[in-house]
């Protein structure tokens, strides 16, 4: 079992509107990513994915605000620093954030090593522009983007390769956890799959010491991440390997939603796409019981009551799920489904 | 609806400019409870800001004789010990015999007399200050018990004598009158004349702002949504009354005009007719983006007619930014009407006053020079509130409808 | 669960929409863009074709210029095989009575001023049911929503924008069973709503062809979901259509360089996703 580079323990933050509401939009999230590692969190749009990642970088900004819970960043609790302290000393160095609109974030006025001697000054003020400038062309040729690159300005690089240069210039300084929200969703299918060939390159060499990758597209988490969360309501409803969470996914919204996977192969067309009925609860007041309960086509009395709490089972307990009914009932279930799908 | 004015009213700039607003349309109503017509003249030329009586405010009021006993009585007037001081002093500094003093001393009128003949405060002797002071006194007071003049007032029967020790009391006048903003060089009540002069400026404003609106809305729509010719045609036009300077135009065109033909209406038609083109690039601009949107192309599937889409499927959707912009428009209409009227092209009319025809008069008759603040002070806090009441409304109205700016 | 819906073979049926040489040319002189190359196309009736492309690759302009919202700058669209004229206001109206479409974004697809009764009365209204008596048209909304599994009951009063996502873009198909058109074109439909709402939404689609026998054109830059859903793909690149055919031909044994590399580059589950077919120096 490797380092824990990044461990959050039942991290609570909520957003306030405009009328003074309180929108309960990270709920208890627990995780843990290990040196080498990524984990990669799906779930609906308003689930709490996006806000999810902000909240994980210790640095709060109205609207967003703080409950409760550890943020510790190899070792380093980080959640009750220093909003300042947080920005100098941990933001870029310790953990990077790589937003979905990230390319359009680029000043079109200035040159790309520009932004690198913003980073880097940030936390080595002294370092020179030879320094920085030998540095950038280190990396930036190592990631396969070149050297020219750096004397360009945003505008004139491809919409791929703006992102990739972004990536580039916000992990120059080797964080030791990346979270990227959404960072391909907006672009092609080629230069999607050339950011994500640069990210695992980049996490081979050690760039990058963790990453946690947030995304709606599920094939694509399956062939990027070495785990997946799924998230509903602002908790995490299940957890565990790529290939477990897609191919035996416990928890009654996970298998819905590994059931509405589409990807060009054979067998698609025969497919029985899962569909859940109904909308995500409103997390200005968070249901009593399951989350899920209420579309749950699984779901019993009990469910809208009681809360059910996180249930570990595996070696080193690498898998969890939410939910009342136990596993052997679920397999169960899912089991006689299918049967009875294919009969017919 | 309700759910948009609960978000405007929750904006503070807004409530603010709103509140300041309002306080300021309430005082356009003052002229309606004022004793004064707004151009009617009350005195002459400039009156500092007090409580004023004339003398024929007096004629009906309550006099009262104020009950001196007259020569016969100056030991009611005067003290034994004060008596035996003027005694001291005719004799000492007067030159008059001790004996001579002493007989007058019986008689309250030889007394007086000899007094009034010897005693001038011009008289020079040597004595400390309060000594001297202290016999002008004394003299001042024998001056006002001897005094016989009187003023006749008024005409015919209602003729009264007030007579020099005759007091009117203040609270009698019965037309006395209190300017609390004096009156500007015509003799009008300023405080009248401004009140009703907010009500016409805001008023001027209201129908410039309309009319700017009204065209640049009209413009915007068309150019934006019908796009191809029409937008080349309209946006060359709004190019046009962009690149000159609109206030040169309004110059120009008021210029133009004769002074008997340049009524308020007029001159808010003139403001109006040359502050459209932002307004229409605005506008504009917000439709073109509006025009490509899902919706308005449904409509179009649907068969509706572009009339029909514009006024339901795109003018509800820029009607906030519509809001927004009139009220900046009333608040430069107000200010453009300023402008005019400090240059001598505002409104001609000898029966109504505006805040730049307030602020012109003041500007002919030297008030500023001469001290006369209460002419043009408050005019110029008036049409200082007014724009800054307009200000934060549209920028709390900005932050309600602009997402952008949400915090 | 659903049962496994059976396949019919639409793709021999009678010509509905077909086109020759469409073009369309965006500015003049050196400006000139060429958003669709000269474009051939047939769709039969009751055929489920979907349009792939990548972003820029044209299919917007081509959709636009089907539905007769954008001008074409060269070439013919035949309608039920005759030239589509839509010259005067009348004849547009007379061809959106047979051509309709829903679009990608639920939240931009209808005037949030408008209640949901106006947006489906206004579609009886141009089936010319505008004099049918009130009860009758409650009827017929109520069951247009019951055909999208929802509730006329609890959406009377409301505004679009009350439901969310899944449910707008529910409502344009209802809104869509009310008109009945020969043809539908989904922009789109489901790249915004929840993948839960997707599965949702594609089995109503194909139940609108199956019960009213509606052509559907279905743009896309999903090929996994257009390879699910269609009989027919059209794979178009830089406005032109690279390649077309059955949806299992294509997807499955594709021909085209570009079709090739699209399948490639797109994650998959069961087969493993090849990263060495792109290298980092590649400018994309």
């Amino acid at each position: 079992m490797g380092k824990a580079m990044l461990e959050v323990k039942n991290l609570r933050t909520k957003y306030v509107t405009r009328l003074g509401e309180d929108v309960y939009s990270v709920d208890g999230v627990s995780l843990k990513i290990e040196e080498g590692r990524s984990l990669g969190v799906a779930g609906e749009s308003g689930c709490g994915k996006s806000t999810l990642a902000l909240s994980m970088m210790g640095y709060y900004f109205p609207p967003l605000h703080y409950i409760s819970g550890d943020i510790i960043i190899d070792g380093q609790n980080i959640s009750g620093m220093d909003p300042d302290k947080v920005r100098t000393s941990v933001l870029g160095k310790e953990i990077a954030y790589i937003p979905q609109a990230a390319m359009n974030a680029l000043n079109p006025t200035m040159k790309i090593i520009r932004f690198l001697e913003d980073v880097i000054r940030v936390h080595e003020p002294k370092a020179t522009k030879a320094e920085i400038r030998e540095r950038a062309e280190e990396r930036f040729v190592s990631v396969g983007l070149g050297k020219e690159v750096l004397d360009r300005h945003a505008v004139e690089l491809s919409g791929g390769m703006k992102q990739r240069t972004v990536i580039a210039v916000s992990t120059i300084l080797s964080p030791k956890v990346l979270i990227a929200d959404e960072p391909s969703s907006a672009l092609d299918v080629t230069s999607q799959k050339l950011v994500i060939k640069m990210m695992r390159e980049m996490m081979e060499k050690g760039y990058i010491g963790s990453m946690m990758f947030i995304t709606h597209e599920l094939p694509l988490l399956y062939n990027v991440t070495d785990d997946i969360a799924v998230m509903y309501a602002g908790q995490f409803v299940e957890y565990g390997s790529a290939k477990e969470m897609v191919f035996d996914p416990l928890h009654p919204y996970s298998h819905g939603l590994m059931g509405s996977i589409l990807v060009p192969e054979e067998g698609t067309r025969g497919m029985n796409l899962t569909a859940i009925p109904g909308t995500p609860p409103n997390l200005k007041r968070p249901p009593k019981g399951c989350r899920f309960a209420e579309r749950c086509k699984y779901a019993t009395v009990e469910c809208s009551y009681v809360a059910p709490i996180e249930k570990k089972f595996g070696e080193n307990e690498t898998r969890m799920y939410r939910c009342l009914k136990d596993e052997p009932w679920l397999r169960k279930t899912y089991e006689e489904e299918q049967g009875g799908a294919s009969n017919e | 609806m309700k759910q948009i004015l609960r978000n405007i009213f929750h904006s503070p700039r807004f409530v603010v400019g709103f509140v300041i607003f309002c306080i300021v349309l309430l005082l356009s109503f003052y002229p309606m409870v004022s004793i004064f017509t707004p151009m009617e003249i009350v005195g002459s030329g400039f009156h500092a800001p007090g409580t004023y009586v004339n003398i024929k405010s007096t004629i009906q009021s309550r006099s009262e004789e104020l009950k001196y006993v007259g020569a016969a009585g100056l030991s009611n007037q005067f003290t034994a010990e004060e008596l035996g001081k003027m005694q001291e002093w005719l004799v000492k500094y007067g030159g008059i015999d001790q004996a001579v003093v002493d007989e007058a001393a019986e008689n309250d009128n030889a007394f007086l007399e000899l007094w009034l003949s010897t005693y001038s405060d011009d008289v020079q002797y040597k004595a400390t200050q309060a000594y001297k002071r202290e016999m002008q006194k004394y003299n001042k007071q024998i001056l006002r018990i001897t005094a016989t003049d009187s003023l006749e007032i008024g005409e015919g029967d209602s003729t009264i004598t007030v007579k020099s020790n005759q007091f009117v009391n203040v609270k009698n006048i019965s037309n006395r009158v209190t300017l609390p903003l004096g009156t500007d060089n015509f003799g009008a009540d300023v405080l009248t004349k401004l009140t009703s002069a907010i009500g016409v400026s805001l008023k001027m404003g209201v129908m410039a702002g309309a009319i700017a609106t009204a065209i640049g809305l009209t413009i915007g729509l068309l150019a934006g949504f019908l796009g191809g010719w029409v937008d080349n045609t309209l946006t060359f036009f709004t190019n046009l009354f962009t690149v000159i300077p609109s206030f040169v135009i309004l110059v120009l065109i008021a210029n133009s005009i004769s002074q008997a033909g340049r009524s308020p209406a007029m001159v808010s038609l003139i403001i109006g007719i040359t502050a459209w083109p932002w307004t229409a690039r605005s506008v504009r601009s917000q439709v073109i983006s509006l025009r490509n949107r899902d919706h308005v192309n449904l409509s179009k599937l649907s068969g509706h007619s572009t009339a029909r889409i514009i006024v339901q499927d795109v003018l509800p959707y820029i009607l906030s930014y519509v809001i927004m912009a009139l009220i900046l428009q009333i608040g430069s209409g107000i200010l453009g009407e300023a402008q005019l009227s400090m240059l001598g092209l505002g409104p001609s009319t000898t029966t109504t006053a505006t805040l730049g025809l307030m602020m012109n008069w003041a500007n002919t008759f030297s008030a500023a020079q001469n001290g006369q603040w209460w002419a043009f002070v408050p005019v110029v806090l008036a049409i200082t509130l007014i724009s800054y009441s307009m200000n934060l409304m549209n920028t709390g109205l900005d932050q309600v409808f602009n997402p952008q700016l949400r915090d | 669960m659903s049962e496994v819906r059976e396949r019919k073979d639409y793709t021999n049926g009678p010509l509905c929409l077909s086109g020759r040489g469409v073009t369309r040319i965006f500015g003049h002189g050196e400006k000139a863009n060429v958003a669709v190359d000269h474009v051939d196309f047939d769709f039969h009736e009751g055929e489920f074709v979907s349009i792939v492309g990548e972003s820029g690759s044209g299919k917007t302009t081509l959709s636009k210029m089907l539905l007769g919202l954008l001008p074409i700058s060269e070439g013919e669209i035949l309608f039920q095989g005759k030239v589509r004229d839509i010259s005067t206001r009348a004849k547009k109206a007379e061809y959106w009575k047979g051509i309709q479409a829903i679009f990608q974004d639920p939240f931009a697809s209808y005037n949030i001023f408008h209640k949901i009764d106006s947006v489906l009365l206004d579609c009886i209204n141009m089936r010319g049911g505008k004099n049918l008596p009130y009860e009758k048209k409650v009827e017929m909304m109520t069951e247009a929503c019951s055909f999208v599994n929802l509730k006329f009951a609890e959406l009377t009063n409301k505004y679009p924008f009350e439901l969310s996502g899944g449910q707008m873009q529910r409502l344009m198909i209802a809104r869509i069973f009310l008109l009945k058109p020969k043809i539908l074109l989904a922009d789109e439909p489901t790249s915004m709503v929840d993948a839960c709402s997707r599965a949702t939404i594609l089995d109503m689609l194909l139940n609108l062809r199956d019960e009213i026998g509606m052509t559907i054109i279905f743009i896309t830059h999903d090929i996994g979901l257009a390879y699910y859903i269609s009989d027919t793909v059209y794979i178009m690149e830089h406005g032109k259509f690279v390649e077309y055919g059955k949806a299992d031909e294509v997807i499955l044994n594709p021909k085209a360089p570009y079709t090739k590399r699209l399948i490639s580059d797109v994650p998959k589950i069961h087969e493993e996703w090849d990263l060495s077919t792109v290298e980092l120096t590649d400018d994309y």
